[in-house]
């Protein structure tokens, strides 16, 4: 099959998903938060597959990317702007740093690719398994507050409330994080200086 | 036999004949003016209702400002071209249409005809990624500038409620933050393009932009808190209207900040003199070496888009938004549609002045090296940020501010006091770099030598 008919598919597919999901969220009360929701959750499933599915470690950088980005579409969608734009900056923007360093010091060739031993997959998958099993027990076993009571979606902490908060009662734990990351920052410029003599 | 002529097309030559009479293009371009009025007229009653909501209004409002920055994209080439051209003292395009009024056509049909390529060593979907991830982040910044206030409509409803929408897509109590995020992002299309490219030049052009978006983000971070410390607000429309009703800008406030962001913007946007990453001497084009056709044309598109967004930014934050004048409050409570409509221009025409200053900038100054890029950055530009922030974090702590209920003469003094310590710490930054030994941006030998052992004791080590 070449490589055009092969993307043709892809977008095929993803435009009937696409429209397969907006017929879906007519159905439901607010269609357009329905709609915005199952695009971004399937996104995040689909990047979060092919994560771990491909073997080119730069694509696989990508696909974190795109998993990260549609996990703070979820957080804008909930209202947590503040979340969701950090996500975007701390997270997604440090791909860029792992796809740099992915190239720079690892790759012999440009195209690098993962070849897992098969002990590597087993441990892998057991761990996953093990993971879910929890993340399932835990979903399934805590109480979710009734809808009415919860916090409307405009009360969400702003900006000037989560700065208060981090200078005010949670002080210490931020001046320690601080702390550490100048720590790292520094380690990191030492190891990376070249050898004077 | 002599080599055959080809015989001037009649048809061509009337074609280009006819597109070259400045008659023409006036009658044309006055057209295209006058078209959306006759429609929107014939379609009032649909339209009404949409401008009445904000969410219909927003979409709209979304669609026009990423309408304009797309067209404005064509014309800036074609500005650039004519402006380069005035600067090295040639003429410029001037073939097609009068005065080469045309040559944005001619370009855009170009680019569409050319043959698409893909070479065949690349990593071909991400190498058609590339180019669309630039080009729409580059334009998602427009869902968050502030373009005017708000307008109440004349027209009142059935009982007699009026409608007042606010002229922005999206107001987020985050603003500046996702600006942030997304100028951070904007780096992607540039290192995706080169890797995926699989050429030893797009790939060193990518690595480049890298450094180079990593070292500038920070000094615009340092600028833009100045700002927020200022205006006690990470709303854009609110640091705009602390702006607009004390008529102190900020850029009257903060004159260094507002270099340090615009600098960084320059960065940004890999323009002259920060465009290592497709710098042609070295790199062949940089990134875009391997891309032809429309591909290679969004990121062209990109390039002007972001330029426009971090234009829009600067005025947002320094030059009072849509505020028409400084040190007066004109027009700041005024919410009728045709105050609306100067407000919407006011803020273009800002925008306009801000990228003609890019296009100068970049045909007037020469490329940085690359270690005087990243000097300017680290021992430069982020030390003299840190020092204004903790001077305005000093200041905001003993109870300095704009007041915008205070009288304009209460606020010209707050505000020429910070500007008078800046003046201080520009002095200052100067005598620092007068007694140096290296200067920021200044001659390699300046440094001391790293010294590099022979080849012989490398190997024997």
């Amino acid at each position: 099959m070449s490589e055009r008919i092969r993307l043709a598919l892809i977008g095929l597919a993803v435009l009937v998903a696409v429209t397969l999901m907006g017929l879906a969220a007519l159905l439901s009360s607010r269609p357009l938060e329905a709609f915005a929701f199952s695009v971004f959750a399937g996104a995040l499933v689909t990047s979060a597959l092919a994560i771990v599915l491909t073997r080119d470690i730069v694509r696989s950088a990508m696909w974190l990317m795109g998993a990260l980005s549609s996990a703070a579409g979820l957080y804008f969608l909930l209202g947590a702007n503040f979340l969701g734009v950090v996500q975007l900056i701390v997270y997604a923007g440090g791909i860029l740093v792992l796809i740099v360093f992915g190239v720079m010091l690892t790759g012999r060739s440009p195209f690098l690719r993962f070849d897992p031993r098969p002990a590597e997959t087993a441990l892998a998958a057991l761990v996953g398994v093990l993971l879910f099993a929890a993340f399932s027990a835990v979903l399934l076993g805590s109480a979710w507050p009734p809808l009415p009571g919860a916090v409307p979606v405009r009360q969400a902490a702003t900006v000037r409330e989560i700065g208060r908060a981090l200078l005010t009662d949670y002080l210490l734990p931020f001046e320690v994080v601080s702390v550490l990351l100048l720590a790292v920052m520094i380690g990191a410029a030492y190891l990376a200086r070249p050898v004077r003599r | 036999m002599p080599p055959k002529v080809p015989r001037p097309d009649p048809a061509a030559a009337f074609i280009e004949r006819t597109l070259r009479d400045w008659r023409v293009i006036a009658a044309l371009g006055a057209v295209l003016l006058i078209a959306p009025v006759p429609l929107v007229w014939l379609g009032w009653p649909w339209i009404r209702p949409l401008l009445e909501s904000q969410f219909w209004f927003s979409l709209i409002l979304g669609g026009l400002a990423v309408f304009i920055v797309i067209h404005l994209d064509a014309a800036f080439i074609l500005a650039e071209r004519k402006l380069s051209a005035f600067i090295q003292d040639r003429k410029g395009p001037n073939r097609v249409g009068f005065w080469g009024l045309l040559q944005p056509v001619a370009d855009g049909i170009k680019f569409l005809l050319k043959e698409d390529y893909t070479p065949k060593q690349a990593d071909k979907p991400v190498f058609i990624l590339a180019p669309a991830l630039a080009f729409v982040i580059s334009l998602a910044g427009v869902a968050i500038i502030p373009w005017f206030d708000q307008i109440t409509w004349p027209w009142t409803g059935p009982d007699g409620e009026t409608y007042t929408v606010v002229g922005q897509m999206a107001s987020l109590d985050i603003g500046l933050l996702y600006l942030l995020a997304f100028g951070a992002m904007s780096v992607y299309g540039v290192v995706l393009a080169g890797w995926a490219s699989n050429n030893k030049y797009a790939f060193y052009g990518a690595m480049r932009a890298t450094a180079q978006m990593l070292s500038y983000e920070i000094p615009l971070g340092l600028g833009l808190l100045a700002v927020l410390l200022v205006a006690g607000s990470v709303r854009l429309e609110g640091i705009v209207e602390s702006q607009a009703a004390s008529g102190v800008w900020n850029v009257f406030v903060h004159p260094l900040a507002f270099l340090l962001v615009l600098i960084a913007g320059f960065a940004e946007t890999n323009r002259a003199p920060f465009d290592l990453a497709e710098c042609e001497q070295e790199l062949v084009a940089g990134y875009h070496t391997e891309y032809s056709s429309m591909k290679f044309a969004l990121f062209f598109l990109a390039e002007y888009s972001h330029m426009v967004i971090g234009s829009a930014l600067v005025t947002a934050l320094f030059l009072g938004g849509w505020a028409p004048l400084p040190f007066t409050s004109w027009l700041a409570d005024n919410h009728t549609w045709w105050a609306g409509l100067i407000k919407f221009s006011v803020f273009w025409g800002k925008i306009l002045l801000l990228i003609g200053l890019y296009m100068v900038v970049r045909w007037t100054l020469p490329r940085f090296r690359f270690d005087q890029l990243m000097r300017l950055a680290w021992k430069g530009m982020i030390p003299l940020g840190m020092v204004i922030v903790v001077v305005q974090g000093i200041a905001t702590g003993l109870g300095w501010r704009i007041d915008p209920a205070a009288p304009w003469t209460a606020n010209l003094l707050a505000g020429g006091l910070m500007l008078g310590i800046n003046i201080l710490i520009t002095l200052g930054v100067l005598w620092l770099m007068s007694r140096s030994r290296a200067p920021v941006t200044g001659r390699q030998d300046n440094l001391p030598d790293v010294i590099v052992p022979p080849a012989e004791a490398r190997l024997a080590r």
